[in-house]
């Protein structure tokens, strides 16, 4: 087989392994942006934030990553309910969610990004599992485990919240409080109780995917900002609010990015996310499974 | 007080400042005054977009890196004299922020403030890959020996600065006080209602969006003067663009003033900060002072002033 048709065929794959990983990453902002309206630019603060707690257990206890963040993934879910309340009390009962909301969650994106420098330091850290480094080869295609298991599991949480939204009592409610609280509220529910279990569930799988991203690359405070771009493009791309449209934006996201990375070189990955949501906005800003 | 009044009321302070610096006769007066009159022009400018018309633009750090790389292409390729730079590179940033506004202003608001992040990022992106300023790395400017009727450069520098950043404040007051910045406000308030009482709604967020974008270029293009190496990293720093947020909002948003107090307090503190404590740590004050002022006194300083003032006059 030729060089570049076998370059072809791993970009591809490589994108959709990442794409699997961008829709664990994005599918909190799917919930708290797309369903609930609360614009939580801080979101990739709790992506990193979720790697360094899986680095620190990894590096003392010697557990797996993932593991470790399932397990801790209540404590996030309270941290979750804890922001939400903050951000109900102060903002969104007072009618003032859009201008000072904003400049108050990229105060906690910024306040997150430095106090993990001022305890970690600016240096890249990784953790120790057995499936980072051994690599799956099938003919001319590569499948690094590295890539492949954050994929799997992605994959399995996306699934996960889906059926939640959909066949659960509270993640029906969910789904209500983001067509209609008004309509909600008459029926009798509590749509602050409802948008607070849904903000948990929003930085519970934030923190889950910041696990994936400390195996897949090693991580240090700064490199949330990339991931403003990509949550937001993957979130807009997809549709808002639109749980299939998440997982099939960040396949798409992924593969264009692994393109650009492997023909164009990895200084430019960064400018796709954006350039995409630009474009999305542009174009069809209600997003491909758009309500 | 007329416009131009101020103007020069605003003028004379500035030369009032330049006089004080210039008999303390110290460089790093002149270099820490600098970054406190560059963050006024800078929360200056947010402001006319955030504050009058309430729309956020997270990519202030944006529109100064293509300010300051303005410079640098000029430099490289002209070697035109600074003041002459100084409008150039604002009428770079300026027409970013005409596209900007034009391509999201469509939108709710809050796709703005998104799309200006993603900008801010998609500029970082193609100054690194274009190596002819310098990519990654970063340019080295020379800067000239002496200046003409100044004793160093920096002095210079600092003179300049802060007549900029009295021409922005003189702006800003102009704005806040005409028809313009009346449908500004009419906007913020509610805009389907401007809409439909005949306020022209889009044309008046381009012009303000063309504004500010205008004076943070000209905060930026002094830069690489100032700092006389430029690379990416240092020009788009997070930090002017939290920066450019945090003083408005903690000085207060509805005037002029307010943007004024909060660069003058937070810029200043900052500096004696960074000398005494260290740079991460005075990042992390602006960040809780920012999310401490927006939760607890959202019409920032000059707010809290005048509910102190009401109560008196009630009492």
């Amino acid at each position: 087989m030729d060089l570049t048709l076998s370059l072809l065929i791993n970009a591809i794959v490589a994108g959709i392994l990442l794409g699997g990983f961008y829709a664990a990453v994005s599918i909190g902002i799917s919930i708290s942006f797309g369903m609930l309206d609360i614009v939580n630019i801080a979101h990739p603060a709790f992506i990193i934030l979720g790697s360094f707690v899986a680095y620190t257990v990894n590096l003392h206890l010697g557990i797996d990553p993932i593991l470790v963040n399932f397990i801790l993934s209540p404590a996030f879910f309270l941290l979750g309910i804890a922001m939400y309340r903050w951000y109900y009390v102060a903002f969104e009962r007072r009618g003032r969610e859009s201008l000072s909301g904003l400049a108050f969650f990229f105060g906690i994106l910024f306040i997150g990004e430095v106090a993990l420098l001022l305890i970690f330091g600016a240096d890249y850290r990784t953790v120790h599992a057995p499936y980072i480094g051994p690599t799956l080869e099938w003919g001319a295609i590569n499948l690094p485990l590295r890539l492949f298991v954050p994929f799997l599991v992605s994959v399995g949480v996306v699934i996960a919240v889906q059926l939640y939204l959909t066949r659960t009592f509270t993640g029906r409610g969910i789904l209500a409080v983001s067509q209609n609280p008004v309509a909600l509220q008459l029926m009798g529910a509590n749509p602050q109780r409802i948008k607070a279990v849904a903000f948990g569930l929003s930085i519970a799988t934030a923190a889950v995917a910041g696990a994936f991203l400390i195996i897949i690359q090693p991580v240090e405070p700064s490199i949330g900002r990339e991931y403003i771009g990509r949550v937001f493009a993957v979130c807009v791309l997809g549709g808002m609010g639109s749980i299939p449209g998440t997982l099939l934006a960040a396949i798409i996201l992924g593969v264009a990015e692994s393109f650009t990375a492997t023909f164009y070189g990895p200084s430019w990955a960064p400018a796709v996310s954006f350039g995409l949501l630009l474009l999305t906005l542009a174009v069809r800003p209600a997003g491909l499974l758009g309500r | 007080m007329g416009p131009l009044p101020f103007l020069g009321a605003a003028l004379a302070s500035a030369a009032a400042v330049f006089a004080a610096g210039v008999a303390i006769g110290n460089e790093y007066v002149y270099f820490a005054s600098y970054t406190v009159a560059q963050y006024i022009v800078l929360a200056t400018a947010w402001n006319i977009l955030g504050g009058y018309t309430g729309y956020v633009n997270f990519g202030a750090a944006g529109f100064f890196a293509i300010g300051a790389y303005t410079s640098v292409v000029l430099h490289k390729t002209m070697s035109l004299p600074l003041l002459l730079m100084i409008p150039i590179g604002g009428l770079v940033t300026g027409l970013i922020g005409l596209m900007m506004g034009y391509l999201t202003l469509r939108l709710r608001g809050v796709f703005f403030a998104i799309a200006t992040l993603a900008l801010a990022i998609v500029l970082h992106t193609l100054i690194i890959n274009w190596s002819f300023v310098g990519g990654a790395r970063g340019a080295y400017i020379i800067r000239p020996r002496e200046v003409m009727l100044f004793a160093s450069y920096s002095q210079y520098l600092f003179a300049i600065m802060l007549l900029l950043a009295a021409l922005a404040v003189a702006t800003a007051r102009w704005v806040e006080r005409s028809r313009l910045g009346r449908g500004l406000a009419a906007i913020r308030d509610d805009e389907t209602a401007a809409e439909c009482s005949g306020v022209p709604t889009l044309k008046l967020k381009l012009v303000a969006t063309t504004l500010s974008g205008f004076l943070m270029g000209i905060a930026g293009a002094p830069f690489p003067y100032y700092v006389s190496y430029v690379d990416p990293a240092g020009a788009f720093n997070l930090a002017y663009g939290v920066n450019s947020i945090a003083m408005p909002l903690i000085g207060g948003m509805s005037s002029w003033i307010g943007p004024l107090i909060g660069a003058l307090l937070l810029g200043t503190l900052q500096q004696v900060a960074t000398v005494t404590i260290s740079s991460s740590v005075n990042l992390l004050l602006v960040g809780v002072l920012l999310v401490a002022f927006v939760t607890l006194a959202p019409n920032g300083i000059v707010g809290l002033f005048e509910k102190a003032r009401k109560k008196k006059s009630d009492g």
